[in-house]
């Protein structure tokens, strides 16, 4: 049959949607069946293979997993993001490529990876070439220590929490050198605002971290996980609802310095488009700019799954449990993340800094200490 | 005077108003513009920095010069309209007002009520275009992009309005002398009055949107403050004007197009988050005016005359007497005067535009010194300027 | 209290006797004349004497007289537009410059607003404006040739390897006495 052009452009766009659609939906599915594969692939290799090699095969298969997961989902939110930016604004957003603009996303990055890839002359080619690097390493290897479901976690660190804090702050090395390659004031502005934004919240961060720490008794996220389990309907023993509701205010501050330490709005002034032009990326094209694009997403999509982690249960839910749970959770969180952003102006740089030393530090150790009394008392 | 018709080949760094040798420890130049996201056009201002911190700026203008006076210089006087439709290409309809006003006091002219009504119709309409683009722009500024797409919305139904009206979207070479270039279309009030009563809620729903927004409120309410003795020593006109406490508008001042039949106020900066005369002021004048416009659009809908031909002053050919004339009104960003000078012929011997754009961007330097970088956009933002009308 | 432009011509030439070469009060907008030599002084008086208060200066223009018939009437001309915000009267006050090497003295520490227009005029009238703080370029590139609102001002043929002339279509035939069409009734 012969098809005319356009029409046959509808066909292949159709069938794409249709294709990624159906992998979404194929993709929850199997999110949802994840404990039981997993089992499956446990048990069959280790009645194939000796014991250490089992395990060196299911961390690659794990690893496989999750980057296959994680290099998706950006391109995922993106479109979500761009969705929900679209219908807050009272329009549609993108329409055209695919059912409801499905395949955008792809497209954009098809585009990216054909751009040619300049480097300015005046740029410090090595550390230019390296800071989308690290910068995207920061943000995927913290998944290494997420916990997905029971014994779904592809490394069980027990410093899992820390590890987490540790590399996510690559991150802030990767912009910090991006600015300060590009040899463009506009960069080096946005890379030493965001230096000085993820150095300050780091701190916040880490005493909300260890008010959980204190209540658990261990870095482990596992364990964080594991002393969530139980309670009324499953849910009461989430963090979120303990310390007499201390720990509610715990979960704001981190998610508020999530917000800051991905560079979300209205923190979002180390890329402030209104005043420094693009901020740190301001002369990265293709490839290397849409790095950082999605390390911004990866790295959201994180600090979502971890606050989860950290005050919702993780993968533990009222009904039943497993990485679904998880990964719902954690969606809900990136929408309130982009309903924010597409709602609230931007903080000035002082502002920020203002609200980081003379706010959310000195709450977070109310909170911390209140944490610690409860242990004492409590034991 | 000898007429010079040669020029020197100028080094980059001799466009820089600060050298490099005058540069204090830790200060560094620079560079907003031309290109720019925020600059609201092609617009140049040169920091000089210290961190954070802004500690001089100069504005770098001209990039848009077209030289208009000299174009008016050259042709006819009903030529010379569309041009001012292109100096504030948001504001096209208080421009060629502005210039109608100008030659038609040069020349005597007096106009039917419909056209009068028709003139302060279109002009409030355009300035509650003019107005959102402003605070839409604004948010984007301060950084909230939804405030921005939520006023385009409106404005767009403003321009279908004048689409409908002249065929023209935002140069509409519409205010001829002596009359108006097309009467109103049948249903053209109707329609109107509709967009009113749907718009008036959407005001305040943009108010509480942006305008008391927490964030919205720390990053401009103690920024960019202009005392009125500065305001008014610098001659700034409309909602900035009016922004630093001053109540003064040439509608109510000097009536044009029969303003004094019209019952409104004059909102003026209150100061409600900050000092007066603040970025957050002038804001929110520009929100209060949009009310004021509602009002007035109200009435002069139910006022307009059912009868009159709004070609009946325009003049068969505009040749005024030898003399001279500034007509001024009050367009969305202030005093828009023009100076006409003729000498007798059919071609205008002078028409100098008196841009309030223009005076507005000279104020900068003054309250630029000393507050932040962010703290510049807020204040180009305020200013609301349009690069088109500031280089002519 | 408004004062009218015959009001004010008095209590200037009151303060400062013979400033005043001439002034035309029936027009549309009344003006006076004022000497270059005196202008800053008649201003300031203008600006805080309290019964004048002009504290706008709202425009301020420059006009290249050159009449082809009778060159002797050839000047250059800054109009001063006044406004008092406090008695809410104006009036316009013009000063007569020689064509050949016009100087006149800078209004800035008057009226900082004069600050730009200073400049403007000088990239478009090549005024001079003695004791300004920041006489550069303004609207026109540094090394543009000439100024254009003179009348005997010739188009260069280039600029940086730009054609800038434009083709004399348009206007002669404006100046040949056809009407431009821009409307229906064309």
């Amino acid at each position: 049959m012969a098809l005319k052009r356009p029409a046959l452009e509808a066909t292949i766009s159709n069938a794409l949607s249709a294709l990624v659609v159906g992998g979404a939906a194929g993709a929850v599915v199997v999110i949802a069946l994840i404990p039981m594969i997993a089992g499956l692939i446990r048990d069959g290799l280790a009645a194939r293979l000796t014991p250490t090699m089992t395990s060196v095969a299911s961390i690659a298969i794990g690893v496989g997993a999750t980057v296959f997961l994680i290099t998706q989902l950006p391109i995922f939110l993106i479109w979500l993001e761009r969705k929900i930016a679209a219908h807050i604004q009272d329009r549609l957003g993108p329409m055209r490529v695919g059912w409801h603009g499905v395949l955008q996303s792809f497209a954009d990055g098809l585009k990216l990876l054909f751009k040619e890839d300049i480097i300015v002359d005046g740029a410090d080619k090595f550390l230019f070439k390296l800071a989308p690097f690290l910068t995207i390493m920061g943000a995927f290897a913290a998944f290494a220590v997420l916990p997905w479901g029971e014994g779904l976690v592809i490394s069980n660190l027990n410093i899992g929490l820390l590890y987490a804090i540790a590399i996510t702050s690559l991150g802030a090395i990767g912009i910090l050198m991006a600015g300060w390659a590009s040899n463009n004031k506009y960069a080096l502005y946005g890379g030493m605002r965001s230096a000085a934004q993820m150095v300050s919240y780091e701190i916040p961060t880490a005493i909300v971290i260890l008010s959980v720490v204190v209540q658990v008794g261990s870095l482990n996220l596992s364990d964080v996980i594991a002393a969530q389990q139980g309670g009324v309907g499953g849910v009461t023993n989430w963090f979120i609802f303990r310390l007499y509701g201390l720990n509610v205010i715990g979960f704001i501050l981190f998610f508020i310095c999530g917000l800051a330490e991905t560079n979300r709005n209205p923190f979002d002034i180390p890329e402030a488009e209104s005043e420094l032009v693009a901020g740190f990326h301001t002369e990265y094209s293709g490839m290397r700019f849409a790095f950082f694009f999605l390390a911004e997403y990866g790295a959201m999509f994180f600090v979502a799954a971890l606050t989860a982690v950290l005050f919702l249960g993780g993968w533990s839910g009222p009904f039943f449990s497993g990485p679904l749970v998880l990964f719902v959770k954690t969606l809900a969180l990136v929408f309130v993340q982009m309903w924010l952003r597409w709602t609230l102006p931007r903080l000035r740089v002082d502002q920020l800094m203002a609200l980081c030393w003379k706010y959310l530090i000195p709450i977070s150790f109310v909170v911390l200490i209140a944490a610690a009394i409860d242990g004492v008392v409590g034991s | 005077m000898s007429t010079q018709t040669q020029y020197k080949d100028l080094e980059p760094d001799e466009t820089y108003a600060f050298k490099p040798e005058d540069l204090e420890e830790g200060e560094m130049i620079l560079n907003m513009g031309p290109q720019h996201p925020s600059t609201h056009g092609v617009l140049r201002i040169e920091l000089k920095t210290d961190g954070e911190v802004v500690n001089d700026a100069r504005p770098h203008i001209g990039y848009l010069h077209r030289n208009f006076e000299k174009h008016a210089e050259n042709i006819d006087y009903q030529g010379v309209i569309p041009f001012t439709d292109r100096m504030d290409y948001v504001g096209s309809m208080a421009n060629s007002l502005s210039y109608a006003v100008a030659v038609e006091k040069l020349m005597g002219i007096e106009l039917n009520e419909r056209v009068e009504c028709i003139r302060v119709i279109v002009s409030e309409l355009q300035r509650i275009a003019s107005h959102l683009l402003a605070i839409g722009t604004y948010g984007l500024d301060i950084g909230a992009f939804t405030p921005f797409l939520h006023s385009f919305v409106e404005r767009e139904k403003i321009l279908d309005l004048f689409e409908w009206l002249c065929g023209a979207r935002l140069l509409y070479n519409y205010n001829w002398v002596g009359g108006v270039s097309h009467d109103l279309p049948e249903g053209w009030t109707g329609r109107a009055k509709v967009f009113l009563d749907q718009f008036s809620p959407v005001i305040e729903e943009l108010d509480e949107l942006l305008s008391h927004n927490k964030i919205f409120t720390a990053r401009t309410a103690t920024v960019g403050i202009i005392p009125p003795e500065l305001a008014v020593g610098y001659a700034l006109t409309g909602p900035n004007l009016r922004g630093s406490g001053i109540k003064w508008d040439i509608r109510k001042e000097d009536p044009y197009c029969g303003y004094e039949k019209y019952d409104f106020d004059v909102p003026v900066g209150q100061g409600r988050y900050g000092p007066i005369g603040s970025c957050w002021d002038r804001y929110y004048v520009r929100v209060d005016e949009m009310r004021q416009s509602v009002r007035i659009l109200r009435q002069a809908l139910d006022q307009l005359p059912a009868e009159g031909d709004v070609h009946e002053s325009v003049p068969k050919r505009v040749k005024p007497k030898p003399g001279e004339a500034y007509g001024r009104t009050e367009a969305p960003r202030g005093e828009l005067g023009f100076y006409v000078i003729s000498d007798g012929s059919l071609i205008p011997m002078r028409v100098k535009g008196r841009s309030p754009c223009f005076v507005a961007m000279s104020i900068f330097h003054e309250i630029a010194k000393g507050e932040m970088l962010a703290d510049m956009i807020a204040i180009i933002g305020s200013l609301d300027i349009v690069l088109g009308e500031i280089d002519r | 209290m408004s004062l009218d432009a015959a009001a004010v011509q008095a209590k200037i030439e009151a303060k400062f006797p013979g400033k005043i070469p001439s002034a035309e009060l029936e027009v549309v907008d009344p003006f006076l004349f004022v000497e270059v030599d005196a202008i800053v002084d008649v201003c300031t008086y203008l600006r805080d004497d309290p019964e004048l208060a002009f504290d706008m200066l709202h425009c301020h223009s420059a006009v290249d007289y050159l009449p082809p018939k009778n060159p002797e009437e050839a000047r250059l001309e800054v109009v001063l537009h006044l406004t008092s915000l406090k008695h809410r009267h104006w009036i316009v006050i013009k000063v007569k410059l020689p064509r050949a090497n016009a100087t006149m003295p800078t209004l800035e520490n008057v009226w900082p607003t004069a600050n730009w227009h200073e400049r403007e005029a000088f990239d478009l009238f090549g005024i001079q404006f003695e004791g300004h703080s920041d006489f550069r370029h303004l609207l026109l590139p540094d090394d543009w040739p000439g100024f254009p609102l003179l009348k005997d001002w010739v188009w260069p043929e280039e600029w940086h390897g730009i054609a800038v002339k434009p083709t004399a279509k348009m206007a002669e035939r404006a100046q040949q006495g056809e009407q431009i069409g821009i409307g229906p009734f064309d």
